[in-house]
C-alpha cells in the first residue's frame, strides 16, 4: 500500500467509515504490523489535535461574539473604574426580578442592609461574636503559673517580650507548616507549643484578615519533624447535620481538649458562604483548631462563637486552606519548600480514643507576643 | 432541585456549542467576575479576556467523557477567573498580597495545567496552519475543521476532479503533520 492510500484507509478507520469486514482486516493488519500501529496510533494523536484545534476556535468564536453582542446591548457598565454606586445598580440590576416578586418597602430596606453588610467585608461584629482566641490576662496569669511550676524550663518567649494572645492550630505539612486564625496572631512573634508541652519558635508566613487563616511555620532546631500527615483536607463542601470534633488547647493548663459536635448550617454568620455553623461547646483557646468528621477528614477550622447562643460556633471552609496554600506556593520559587498536602488519610478510623491520641500530636497550642 | 437541573442543561447545551447557554452564562456571571477584575487592578477588557479563557476551560471539561462538576458553575468560573488573573498579576508584576473578594472558590489547580497543555499545542497548530500558506490551509481547515466533502472542495478550490484534490490535500496534511510534530515533540 502507498502512503497515501495508507493515511487514507487510517483516516476511515479512526472516523469509523469501513464496512466490518475491511475493518476486521485492517485490526489484524495494525497488530501483525509495528509500522502501522504506530502510524495510526501517531495518526489518532495528531487528528485529536486537529479536533481540539477546531473546538477551541469555534467556542471562541461563539463567546466573542455573544459578548460583543450582549456588550453593544448595554448589559454591562464597561467603564473601569467601579464605584460603590455600580456596585449597588450591578446588584440592583442582577436581582431586579426578583426583588420586583417580592417587592416591599421593607424588603428592599433587607436587601439594602445585606448589601451594606456584605461590603462591609466578614469583619467580626463585635457584639454578637466572640473570637475564640484567648484573652490576654489569661495567658498572662498562665504564663506565671507554668514558670512557676517549670521554672527549670527556659520559655521560648524572649524575655522582655509581651504575650498578646493565643489559641489553636495544627500541622499541615511534614516541613513544619500550621495552619491558625489570623485573630490568634496579633503579635508579630509566634511560638507554637505541642501536645507533650515543649516549646518551639515559629514564624509568621502568611495571615489574611478577610479569611482569618495564616500561616505558620516551625523554625526551630527542636523540632522533629513527623513521617507524615494523617489526615487529608477536604475541598469538597460537607453535609449538613454531619457529625464533627476538635482537639484544642482552650484551656490554661495547656492540656489538649476535645470536643464534639455537628454541622448545624452551610453558612456562617450571616449568611457569611465562607463559613460553617457548627452546634459545639466552643471556648475561647479554640480559635484555629481543626474540625474533623467522622472520616477524619479536616472540614475547617473554628474561629467564632455567637455571643448570646450557647453552643452555636462558627468555622471557616477547609477549601479556603486550598486558596492560601496556592497563594504561598505561587511566592515560593524554591520547590522543595512548597507546601504539599497529605493525599491520603492514614489515622485509624474504627476507634476515635486512638484516632485522636494519633491526631494530637499534630495540633499545637499557639501563642503571639511582641 | 431546580437549579441544578438548569445547570446541567446549561452545561449540555455549552457542549453542544449552543448560543442561547453561552448567552445565560454570559448574562448570569459576567458581572461578579468584572466586579471582582475591577476590583484588584483590572480593566473591563481583562475581565472579558479572563472570562472567556474561563467559558473555554469549562467548554473543554464538559467534552470530556469523565466529566463531572463537582460546584456549582458560578463557583467554578470565578475559580478558573481568579487563578488566571492571579497569574497575569504576577507576570505583569502588579501582584500585591492575596486578592479580594467575597465569592467561594475552589482549586483548580489540576484543571489549569491542562488548559496550559491544551493551549501549548493549540498555538502550535495555529503557527503550523499559518506556515503552511495557502491553498493548504484553506483546504486542510475545510476537510479536517469544517468537515466539507471532498467533491465540495474540488469544487471550491477548482480542482479539474476529486482525486487531484485528495492528492493535493494528502501532501498539504504530511506538511503539516511535520511542522505540528517538530514543535510539538521539543515541548513535551
Amino acid at each position: 500500500m502507498e502512503d497515501k492510500e495508507l493515511i487514507e484507509t487510517i483516516e476511515n478507520y479512526l472516523t469509523d467509515t469501513m464496512s466490518s469486514q475491511e475493518r476486521t482486516a485492517f485490526e489484524a493488519l495494525r497488530k501483525n504490523t509495528p509500522e502501522i500501529d504506530q502510524m495510526v496510533v501517531e495518526h489518532k494523536l495528531f487528528l485529536d489535535h486537529m479536533q481540539s484545534f477546531a473546538n477551541r476556535r469555534s467556542i471562541a468564536k461563539l463567546t466573542s461574539q455573544t459578548f460583543n453582542k450582549l456588550k453593544a446591548a448595554g448589559e454591562w457598565i464597561t467603564d473601569d473604574t467601579i464605584s460603590t454606586k455600580t456596585k449597588v445598580i450591578q446588584l440592583w440590576n442582577k436581582y431586579k426580578r426578583v426583588t420586583a416578586i417580592a417587592a416591599s418597602v421593607g424588603g428592599f430596606i433587607a436587601l439594602a442592609t445585606t448589601i451594606l453588610v456584605m461590603s462591609l467585608s466578614p469583619s467580626l461584629n463585635g457584639n454578637q461574636l466572640l473570637q475564640l482566641s484567648k484573652a490576654i490576662e489569661v495567658i498572662k496569669k498562665n504564663q506565671q503559673v507554668q514558670g512557676h511550676l517549670i521554672n527549670e524550663v527556659k520559655s521560648k518567649v524572649p524575655e522582655n517580650a509581651k504575650l498578646l494572645s493565643g489559641g489553636s492550630g495544627f500541622l499541615i505539612d511534614t516541613k513544619g507548616y500550621i495552619i491558625t486564625n489570623t485573630h490568634v496572631l496579633k503579635g508579630n512573634g509566634a511560638i507554637v507549643i505541642n501536645s507533650i508541652g515543649q516549646e518551639l519558635h515559629a514564624k509568621i508566613i502568611y495571615s489574611d484578615i478577610n479569611s482569618d487563616l495564616a500561616l505558620l511555620k516551625i523554625d526551630d532546631e527542636d523540632f522533629m519533624s513527623p513521617k507524615n500527615i494523617p489526615f487529608v483536607i477536604r475541598k469538597k463542601m460537607s453535609d449538613l447535620g454531619e457529625e464533627i470534633f476538635t482537639l484544642g488547647y482552650p484551656r490554661n493548663d495547656n492540656d489538649i481538649v476535645y470536643g464534639k459536635g455537628y454541622l448545624s448550617a452551610q453558612t456562617g454568620y450571616n449568611g457569611d458562604s465562607n463559613s460553617y455553623q457548627i452546634q459545639i461547646s466552643a471556648n475561647p483557646g479554640y480559635s484555629g483548631a481543626p474540625l474533623f468528621n467522622d472520616k477524619g477528614e479536616i472540614i475547617g477550622i473554628m474561629n467564632t462563637r455567637q455571643k448570646q447562643a450557647e453552643g452555636v460556633a462558627f468555622a471557616v471552609k477547609s477549601n479556603k486552606i486550598f486558596d492560601l496554600i496556592e497563594s504561598v506556593n505561587e511566592n515560593e520559587t524554591n520547590k522543595s519548600a512548597k507546601i504539599k498536602l497529605a493525599k491520603n488519610n492514614t489515622a485509624n478510623l474504627n476507634n476515635r480514643k486512638s484516632q485522636i491520641s494519633n491526631l494530637k500530636n499534630y495540633i499545637y497550642s499557639i501563642r503571639s507576643y511582641n | 432541585m431546580k437549579a441544578e437541573l438548569n445547570e446541567q442543561a446549561l452545561l449540555k447545551g455549552l457542549a453542544n456549542n449552543d448560543s442561547k447557554a453561552v448567552e445565560t452564562l454570559y448574562k448570569s456571571h459576567f458581572s461578579s467576575i468584572q466586579h471582582f477584575v475591577l476590583n484588584n487592578n483590572g480593566s473591563f477588557d481583562d475581565a472579558r479576556d479572563v472570562f472567556q479563557e474561563a467559558m473555554i476551560t469549562l467548554y473543554e471539561k464538559v467534552q470530556t467523557d469523565s466529566f463531572v462538576l463537582s460546584c456549582q458553575i458560578k463557583t467554578y468560573l470565578f475559580s478558573i477567573c481568579k487563578h488566571l488573573w492571579l497569574k497575569r498579576l504576577h507576570q505583569l508584576g502588579k501582584y500585591s498580597g492575596p486578592l479580594s473578594s467575597q465569592e467561594e472558590s475552589i482549586s483548580v489547580e489540576q484543571d489549569m495545567r491542562e488548559w496550559d497543555k491544551k493551549e501549548a499545542s493549540f498555538e502550535i497548530m495555529n503557527r503550523a496552519l499559518h506556515s503552511l500558506g495557502e491553498p493548504c490551509k484553506s483546504l486542510l481547515e475545510g476537510y479536517y475543521l469544517n468537515k466539507k466533502g471532498m467533491q465540495e472542495l474540488a469544487a471550491d478550490f477548482g480542482y479539474t476532479n476529486a482525486d487531484n484534490a485528495k492528492n493535493q490535500k494528502y501532501k498539504c496534511l504530511m506538511r503539516l503533520k511535520k511542522l505540528f510534530f517538530a514543535q510539538y515533540n521539543i515541548g513535551e
